[in-house]
C-alpha cells in the first residue's frame, strides 16, 4: 500500500446527492475495475472507501453520494484542493514475485503505475457477452469494467436500476462507449418500472457472464434470477481498508473473507445471502 | 545532531525503539510486509488469539467517532495452532524485532493452554495476555475487571511459561491500580494498558446502533489523556514495566507516554487511518528528541513524578 496526494480537478453534482469527483496525481495510474481507493477527508477520523469508476492515465474518476457529515465535507471541497488517498502499489506479483526472505520490500518500479485496493472484476472470464447490473451508485465501477470488456472485444449490455429519475447517473457515459443501457426505476418515471431484474426480464439480453454492484437485496435478487456465472461487488463498513484490521470480514462459502482485501468482488457462489 | 538512542529494554528483551503496533491493528504483521520495512519497528503485537479459530462478530464491526473509532471485530482469529505453527514463524523469517503473541481465552484453563502453546513457539518472544477485550461475551474483559480473576489468569499462565508475561488491562474499571497490583503480585512481568473503552454509536437515520453487536471498543486520540493517566498511575504503583497504549498518534505522544512511565508504547487505531503511522513515528523521534534535549529514551521513562 501507499499514500498518495491527489488534486481535485472537479467535484460536481451530477444527480440527486450524487457527485462526480475527478482527481489527478503525479505519476501513472493503472487501476482495475472493481478496485477502490480509501480517501482521507480532512477532519474525519477514518478514510472513506470509494470504488473507482474510471482510471485515467494520471488520475481517477469517482462517484459518491452525500449520506453523512464526511461525504458532505467532501462535497464542499473545491477544485484545486488536495486529498490523500490510500492506494495499492501496482505490485505485479507475476513480474516481481515476492521473496519471503527479503528484509525489506522495495517500492515497485515506478512505471507500473498506482493500483487500487482490493480485488477487481474479472473481465477476461467473460467468453463473448457480458451483462452489467448496477443498483444506484453501484453503476460507477461498471463503467471501468465496460471499458475493459470492450477492450477485450466482448459485447456489453448494462442494466441500471434507480429509485427515481433524478438519481440516474452514468447512463450517458456508458452509451458514449457504445454500450446499450436499459434503465429501471422503482417509481416507473424512466424505463422499466421496478427492479433491474424486471428490466432484464423485459429486455432478455444475451450474455454468458454477469457482473453486479449495488445494494445487497438487489444483488441477491440478481443472482437468484440469472442462470450464468456472475461476480458480485460487496460493500461493508471498513476500518483499515487494506486487510489488516479484520473490520469488514464476512462469512462466505469458502470461509471468512475480508471485503477490503479478499474482495470487494466475489464470485456469486461465494456469497452467503 | 548527536546520535539518538531510541532503544529500550523490556524485561531484558532489547527493543530497537519503543514503538509497537498494538494487537488487532496490525494483523499478524505479514499483511503489512509489502507496505513497509517491518524491521524499523521495536516490536509487533499480533492479533489476539484464542484456542479455537473464531469468525468474530457480525458486521458492521466499525463505527467512526470524533477523534476515534469503535471496533467490534470480536477476536476473529485462526486459533492458537495457526499462530504457533504458521503466523509467528512466518513473521520471524522476515522480522528481527520483538514478536508479541496476544493471548485471549474463555476460561483460566484456556488462557493457560494457549500460553503453553505460545511458550513452545521459538518465534514468540513475549506473551501479552488479553483480559480486557470488550467484544466477546463470557471471556475477555470479564477476567480483567476484577483483581481476583485477573490474578487467577496471571498465576495460571505464569505457571506454564518462562517467557515474559504482560497482562493487558481494561480501562473499564474503577480502580486500575488494584488490578495491576494483583497481576504483579501473581507473577506478571509487565502490564499493557489500556485496551479499548466500551462505547456505542447510533445511526440516527436508521434509529439503530451502527455496530451490529450494539457496543464496541472505543479508541483513538480521544482516549489518549485517559490512557496516559492510567499508565502514570500504574507505572508509579508497580515495579514491573508498562507498555502504554491508547490514542497514540504521533512521536510527541510516545514521549509523553514514556514520561508518564511507559517503557514501550503501542500504536493502535492510528494504524487503521494511516498504515504507515508506526514507521513515521519512528522516523520522527530523533528530531523531536533533539528539540527536547533527550539523548536516550531510556532516561525519560517515568521521569514525571
Amino acid at each position: 500500500m501507499q499514500k498518495r496526494i491527489f488534486k481535485i480537478e472537479c467535484n460536481d453534482l451530477v444527480a440527486r446527492d450524487t457527485f462526480r469527483l475527478v482527481l489527478r496525481t503525479d505519476g501513472p495510474v493503472a487501476i482495475r475495475s472493481g478496485q477502490f481507493v480509501d480517501i482521507a477527508i480532512p477532519g474525519y477520523y477514518l478514510r472513506r472507501p470509494i470504488s473507482v469508476s474510471d482510471s485515467l492515465p494520471d488520475g481517477v474518476v469517482l462517484y459518491y453520494k452525500v449520506v453523512g457529515e464526511g461525504t458532505r465535507a467532501l462535497a464542499a471541497m473545491p477544485p484545486g484542493s488536495v486529498l490523500e488517498l490510500l492506494c495499492s502499489s501496482a505490485y505485479d506479483r507475476e513480474a516481481f514475485p515476492p521473496d519471503p526472505l527479503r528484509r525489506f520490500a522495495p517500492n515497485p518500479p515506478a512505471d507500473t503505475g498506482l493500483a487500487g485496493l482490493g480485488s477487481g472484476f474479472h473481465p477476461e472470464k467473460c467468453r463473448e457477452a457480458a451483462l452489467l447490473l448496477g443498483g444506484g451508485l453501484g453503476a460507477a465501477p461498471l463503467y471501468l469494467l465496460a471499458r475493459e470488456l470492450l477492450a477485450l472485444g466482448r459485447q456489453v449490455t448494462a442494466v441500471l436500476g434507480f429509485n427515481r429519475a433524478d438519481e440516474i447517473c452514468l447512463e450517458q457515459e456508458l452509451r458514449a462507449l457504445g454500450v446499450p443501457v436499459h434503465i429501471a426505476t422503482l417509481d416507473g418515471s424512466v424505463g422499466t418500472k421496478g427492479f433491474v431484474t424486471d428490466a432484464v426480464a423485459a429486455v432478455k439480453p444475451a450474455f454468458d457472464r454477469f457482473y453486479t454492484c449495488g445494494p445487497l437485496p438487489m444483488m441477491k435478487a440478481v443472482c437468484a434470477a440469472l442462470d450464468a456465472p456472475g461476480e458480485v461487488s460487496l460493500e461493508e463498513r471498513m476500518g483499515c481498508g487494506a486487510g489488516f484490521c479484520y473490520g469488514c470480514t464476512v462469512q462466505t462459502a469458502s470461509g471468512p473473507r475480508r471485503v477490503c482485501a479478499d474482495g470487494p468482488v466475489f464470485d456469486k457462489e461465494e456469497v452467503l445471502w | 545532531m548527536v546520535a539518538k538512542d531510541l532503544s529500550v529494554s523490556l524485561c531484558g528483551l532489547p527493543l530497537k525503539n519503543p514503538v509497537v503496533p498494538a494487537s488487532g491493528t496490525f494483523g499478524f504483521g505479514l499483511e503489512l510486509a509489502d507496505t513497509m520495512d517491518l524491521n524499523v519497528l521495536g516490536g509487533i503485537s499480533l492479533k489476539g488469539t484464542t484456542r479455537e479459530a473464531r469468525f468474530g462478530n457480525p458486521t458492521p464491526r466499525i463505527a467512526e467517532c470524533t477523534a476515534g473509532m469503535i471496533n467490534s471485530v470480536g477476536l476473529q482469529n485462526p486459533g492458537i495452532e495457526a499462530l504457533v505453527t504458521d503466523k509467528a514463524p512466518a513473521l520471524r523469517r522476515i522480522y528481527d524485532g520483538v514478536i508479541i503473541a496476544n493471548i485471549s481465552g474463555y476460561s483460566v484453563e484456556e488462557y493457560a493452554f494457549n500460553c503453553a502453546r505460545a511458550d513452545a513457539c521459538p518465534a514468540i518472544d513475549l506473551l501479552e495476555v488479553n483480559v480486557s477485550c470488550p467484544n466477546v461475551h463470557g471471556g475477555g474483559m470479564a477476567f480483567g475487571t476484577d483483581p481476583q480473576s485477573a490474578a487467577a489468569v496471571t498465576q495460571a499462565v505464569r505457571a506454564v511459561t518462562r517467557k515474559p508475561v504482560f497482562i493487558k488491562l481494561s480501562p473499564n474499571v474503577t480502580d486500575i491500580v488494584s488490578i495491576a497490583r494483583a497481576c504483579e503480585d501473581a507473577g506478571a512481568d509487565g502490564i499493557t494498558l489500556i485496551n479499548t473503552l466500551l462505547g456505542m454509536r447510533i445511526d440516527i437515520r436508521k434509529r439503530k446502533p451502527i455496530i451490529a453487536n450494539k457496543m464496541g471498543g472505543f479508541s483513538g486520540p480521544a482516549v489518549f489523556p485517559l490512557a496516559l493517566r492510567m499508565v502514570y498511575q500504574v507505572a508509579h504503583a508497580c515495579a514491573i514495566p508498562v507498555m502504554g497504549c491508547g490514542g497514540v498518534a504521533r512521536a510527541e505522544d510516545v514521549i509523553e507516554m514514556m514520561m508518564a512511565g511507559a517503557t514501550a508504547v503501542q500504536v493502535g487505531a492510528e494504524n487503521l487511518r494511516n498504515p504507515l503511522a508506526c514507521p513515521e513515528i519512528v522516523q520522527a523521534l530523533p528530531a523531536l528528541m533533539d528539540q527536547l534535549g533527550i539523548n536516550s529514551l531510556q532516561e525519560i521513562i517515568g521521569i514525571v513524578q
